[in-house]
């Protein structure tokens, strides 16, 4: 900051009013944050890179070429971490563009206690992973938990919606929509506000009906918006970590298991280079997914 | 108005910035920080322990520190220790766990110490690598077995099971009784093990030179018949249904509450339980007993042991003679006398003249002469080998739920264990 | 338009949020009013009797008062954190939106990469010690600002985009420099955005628990998060005392939203006005 401050007075006094006038955009507005990040986010993940390449004890490393791809494709659940990994994903994804898309709607209208509801559904968001974490798993017990105790009220049999194996990724895919929705629906408020009040004025002098309205002045003037929370969610729902962690360690058993989770398992057994490797999977399989999904998202939104 | 808000804020940000600075100053006295695992016994005891010995070094001071148990705990050492910011003294497995800490390099080797002097041989080969003596004993030794209720062995008039059959036609008895038999608590996924590892002496009696030949990779669990039977133990129990019904959602606390409220009987589980138990439900203690996993043969029925966790130096700390204190302190007739006395003796201790009190509760008592001359007992699997797959635990519950053969569990097991052996750089995989 | 359309709408509406959002809150406050063995049976009843302020005593003063050292370490990490962030990253932002060069691309490449690779612990924490910045708690400040600031640059990018190049170059014409274009004409301007920024990064730091778990060891260093962690399997026969203490550290986030939630709906309409 204080460095900022020198160099404004700096540009000051060497140029003064009617010298040549440089960019207005310097490119050294990139600074700061560039050597923050170069330092602490790309330098550890360059060296991660020759690491993965080798079996490694934190103290010496011998290098093993491409095995540790090779095992890691091994690990028996790996298919299944990665298929899980997908699906999550797109759960979760998928959940909060709707329900976001939905609430902010719903939010922006002229609905009655709207201060309420905008609270209420951003409370989540407020609440740590690890404490909605260990409330949710206390809440779906399999006995004594609340939502089985509720649906026996009414004469429901309620699963076992960590502990069934079949069940387990999908309840905590529902926890982490629940959470996350209320930040998928203020980017969506943000969005909405931002639509110029002019077009849905033309489209009311056009006779346009609310249908009408959603569907050519809203839904594309928001794509900007649909594109940020796609892509933030669809990223964090493929790096999902914390709340795996927290509700299930990927089980029982494997049932529940990210690719995420599995680096980290190998990561604490001390499978230092195995854990890399997983790691530069784990960015590959996002990078395949996601890139596709950015330039399709950016190239829709160039269309207008 | 623009102005003075970015002023405010790049004040605020300097200010904040240089206080976040100040926040490490120094202490005038020597101060220590031990890294101890948070379940509620050990901060109980490592706390009474500090407290003794700084009354006699006034001039050190001890912190306590606590990190979580089980994988992620392991975790936090290896790293602390791979970084050179562990703590001055922590506590950590004894066994094949050190060997994965590498501690040749990271920790303080204590051999011709005088406090050795004090230690078992057997504890010292848990804490010995490459010649090199590395911890002292945090606890007593333990035995892996299953613990039961005694009053709901007293109601429904059943005796200590010799052979697994045995304990099978108990449970039986306990499940009409209304009871739950076995208590499972798989939301804590290293209790899942149990039925696994504390199999092991069975294993032996068997097959007497399985850890050396599963150690140079020669023999697999889902291959020898008799390391298998720990397997399918874990589908019987649940296939004949004598599990609690929430077994995959109660918690290892959840599995002493029921055993010591009466709702179940048996909890395999390792004998420092029984410290827990006394921390948290010290009224109960006496109804709880304890006997050795039974196996095919009533003719050798004996116990899985278990060493304590060690005490150890962290090699990179300006402190080391005071940590020797501390660890001298910890290993003597006193250290012990402070344990007991904080949560009760859960089994001989490992240190000369370490004494038990008269009244220990039965389960310490029951435990007490499979470790005595003429008794029987062998120690874990994880004692004799470097190599323990570190994904047992996830596959333990897949078997315990019926959702994975015992036979396709096992031979996973072996295929988790082939990594950890070659990650250790072992000959023969 | 009817009236009752809304007035219904709204009232389900009101039903159902109740019932999905707020019985989970309703519950972690109920715990925490409840004794050790009633909070045991995890149910949703009234408790018994009203034991707050005895947890509260018992979970503050645990761990040598950790919770209180925890509470101030957070705190100054959040403020620091997102102070530097909003100012970087919108600067970033702004940059990016407006100045087409032949860095754009890397830099957008750099941004996506950050929001998408995993973190590489060890190798960091062996870079830290080499700056002595490992296990200090501006060490995890850096961090944090390097870690979030691809987050927020997506956040400022997109909305600078909406705000017509007009107004700065005619800031531009008038003679300011750069810095003046920036703080006085964008930075204003972004406010809405900004609010955002503030507190979904303020929450998201304050919560934070894998990053203060690595980077900042020890007791002395603890964040709130690494409170609850400890207290999990101390606390897990007392469910009351586990819970009480999601409530204590839900409060200071709960607190930014309140703070900043009229400013949210006033900003969002000045930044709609404005065009």
């Amino acid at each position: 900051m204080t460095a900022l401050t020198v160099t404004e007075s700096a540009t000051r006094k060497g140029h003064p009013a009617g010298a040549r006038r440089r960019s207005p955009y310097p490119a050294w507005f990139f600074l700061p944050a560039a050597i923050i990040y170069g330092v602490l986010f790309l330098a550890p993940t360059f060296a991660s890179l020759y690491f993965s390449l080798t079996r490694w004890t934190l103290f010496n490393s011998v290098f093993i070429g491409l095995e540790n791809f090779v095992q890691f494709f091994r690990e028996p659940f790996l298919v299944q971490g990665l298929v899980n990994t997908v699906i999550y994903a797109v759960i979760t994804s998928g959940l909060k563009v709707m329900l976001g898309m939905l609430l902010a709607l719903l939010l922006t209208s002229n609905i009655i206690a709207r201060g309420y509801l905008r609270s209420v559904v951003f409370f989540p968001v407020l609440v740590s992973t690890v404490g909605v974490g260990i409330t949710f798993t206390v809440l779906m017990h399999p006995t004594q938990g609340m939502i089985n105790e509720g649906l026996a009220l009414l004469g429901i049999d309620g699963p076992g919606w960590l502990t069934d194996p079949r069940l387990a990724l999908i309840s905590v895919a529902l926890v982490d929509v629940w959470k996350g929705v209320g930040l998928a629906t203020v980017i969506y408020i943000a969005g909405l506000v931002a639509i110029p009040k002019d077009y849905y004025e033309a489209a009311r002098i056009d006779g346009a009906t609310r249908w009408q309205n959603f569907w050519y002045v809203t839904l594309p003037l928001s794509r900007p918006a649909t594109a940020t929370v796609i892509i933030l969610s669809f990223i964090g729902g493929l790096r999902t970590f914390d709340l795996i962690w927290a509700m299930t360690r990927g089980g029982p058993g494997f049932a529940s298991d990210t690719v995420a989770s599995v680096i980290y398992k190998q990561y604490q057994a001390g499978f230092y280079g195995l854990s890399t490797a997983g790691n530069v999977v784990l960015f590959v399989l996002i990078a395949v997914l996601v890139v596709p999904l950015t330039m399709f998202l950016n190239r829709k939104q160039g269309h207008e | 108005m623009k102005l003075t808000k970015r002023t405010l804020l790049t004040g605020l940000a300097a200010g904040l910035l240089s206080a976040t600075g100040l926040a490490g100053t120094a202490y005038a006295q020597t101060t220590l920080t031990v890294l101890v695992d948070n379940s509620a016994d050990t901060v109980k005891f490592s706390e009474a322990l500090i407290a003794a010995f700084e009354a006699k070094h006034p001039d050190i001071n001890l912190e306590l520190e606590t990190r979580p148990g089980g994988a992620e705990g392991d975790n936090i050492t290896k790293t602390r220790l791979a970084t050179q910011s562990m703590n001055d003294i922590f506590l950590y497995n004894s066994g094949s766990l050190l060997q994965a800490l590498n501690p040749e390099r990271t920790i303080t080797p204590l051999t011709g110490e005088p406090v050795l002097d004090r230690v078992a041989d057997s504890f010292e080969q848990a804490v010995t690598f490459n010649g090199q003596v590395y911890g002292v004993p945090v606890q007593p030794a333990m035995g892996g077995g299953i613990l039961y209720n005694r009053k709901i062995y007293e109601e429904l008039g059943l005796s200590i099971p010799k052979t697994w059959e045995e304990f099978m036609a108990n449970n039986e008895k306990i499940k009409a009784a209304g009871k739950v038999a076995v208590i499972q608590t798989y939301r804590d996924t290293w209790t899942s093990q149990l039925f696994v590892l504390a199999d092991f002496f069975n294993v032996q009696a068997q097959v007497p030179d399985f850890a050396e030949q599963y150690t140079a990779g020669k023999a697999k669990f889902a291959t020898t018949p008799a390391a298998l039977r720990g397997f399918e133990h874990l589908a019987e129990v649940n296939a004949a249904g004598y599990l609690n019904e929430d077994y995959g959602a109660a918690t290892y606390d959840d599995g002493l509450h029921m055993l010591t409220s009466g709702e179940g009987a048996h909890y395999p589980m390792l004998t420092f339980a029984i410290a827990a138990i006394t921390a948290t439900y010290p009224d109960a203690i006496d109804d709880i007993g304890f006997f050795a996993q039974p196996g095919d043969s009533a003719d050798s029925n004996g116990l899985t042991t278990w060493m304590p966790a060690a005490w150890y130096i962290s090699a990179s700390s300006p402190y080391q003679e005071e940590a020797k204190m501390f660890l001298d302190f910890a290993a003597s007739v006193e250290g012990c006398d402070v344990i007991t006395e904080a949560v009760g003796a859960a089994g001989p201790y490992l240190i000369d003249g370490c004494g038990l009190p008269e009244d220990v509760p039965p389960a310490v008592s029951d435990m007490l002469p499979y470790f005595q001359e003429g008794g029987q007992s062998a120690p874990a699997l994880e004692f004799l080998s470097p190599v323990k797959g570190p994904a047992l635990e996830q596959i333990t519950v897949e078997v315990g739920s019926g959702t994975r053969s015992p036979a396709d569990g096992a031979a996973l097991y072996d295929e988790d264990v082939r990594k950890q052996a070659q990650q250790l750089g072992l000959p023969g995989w | 338009m009817s009236k009752a359309g809304p007035i219904v709408g709204g009232i389900a509406a009101i039903v159902i949020s109740a019932l999905v959002f707020l019985v989970p809150f309703a519950f972690i406050i109920l715990t925490a009013f409840k004794d050790r063995a009633q909070a045991a049976a995890l149910d949703f009843t009234w408790p018994a009797s009203f034991n707050l302020w005895t947890n509260l005593v018992e979970v503050v003063t645990t761990r040598n008062w950790m919770l209180v050292t925890a509470f101030i370490n957070s705190t100054i990490l959040t403020v620091s954190s997102v102070t530097l962030l909003v100012v970087f990253a919108a600067m970033v932002g702004f940059i990016l939106a407006r100045r087409k060069s032949r860095w754009n691309p890397l830099v957008e490449f750099l941004i996506l990469a950050g929001l998408m690779i995993p973190p590489a612990v060890v190798p960091t924490i062996w870079l830290m010690q080499g700056l002595g910045l490992f296990g200090k708690l501006h060490g995890l400040v850096l961090i944090e600002v390097a870690y979030n600031l691809p987050f927020s640059i997506i956040l400022y990018r997109a909305f600078i985009a909406t705000i017509p190049r007009e107004l700065d170059e005619a800031a531009i014409i008038d003679g300011a420099r750069p810095l003046d274009v920036f703080f006085r004409v964008i930075l204003p301007l972004l406010w809405p955005v900004t609010v955002t920024n503030i507190v979904v990064q303020s929450v998201g730091i304050f919560n934070d628990f894998t990053n203060p778990l690595y980077y900042l060891p020890g007791n002395q260093n603890a964040t709130v998060q690494l409170t609850l962690y400890n207290f999990q399997s101390q606390f897990n026969t007392s469910y009351n005392l586990l819970f009480t203490n999601i409530l204590l550290i839900t409060i200071p986030p709960l607190i930014v939203f309140l703070f900043f939630n009229r400013q949210i709906v006033a900003g969002m309409t000045a930044g709609a006005v404005k065009g």
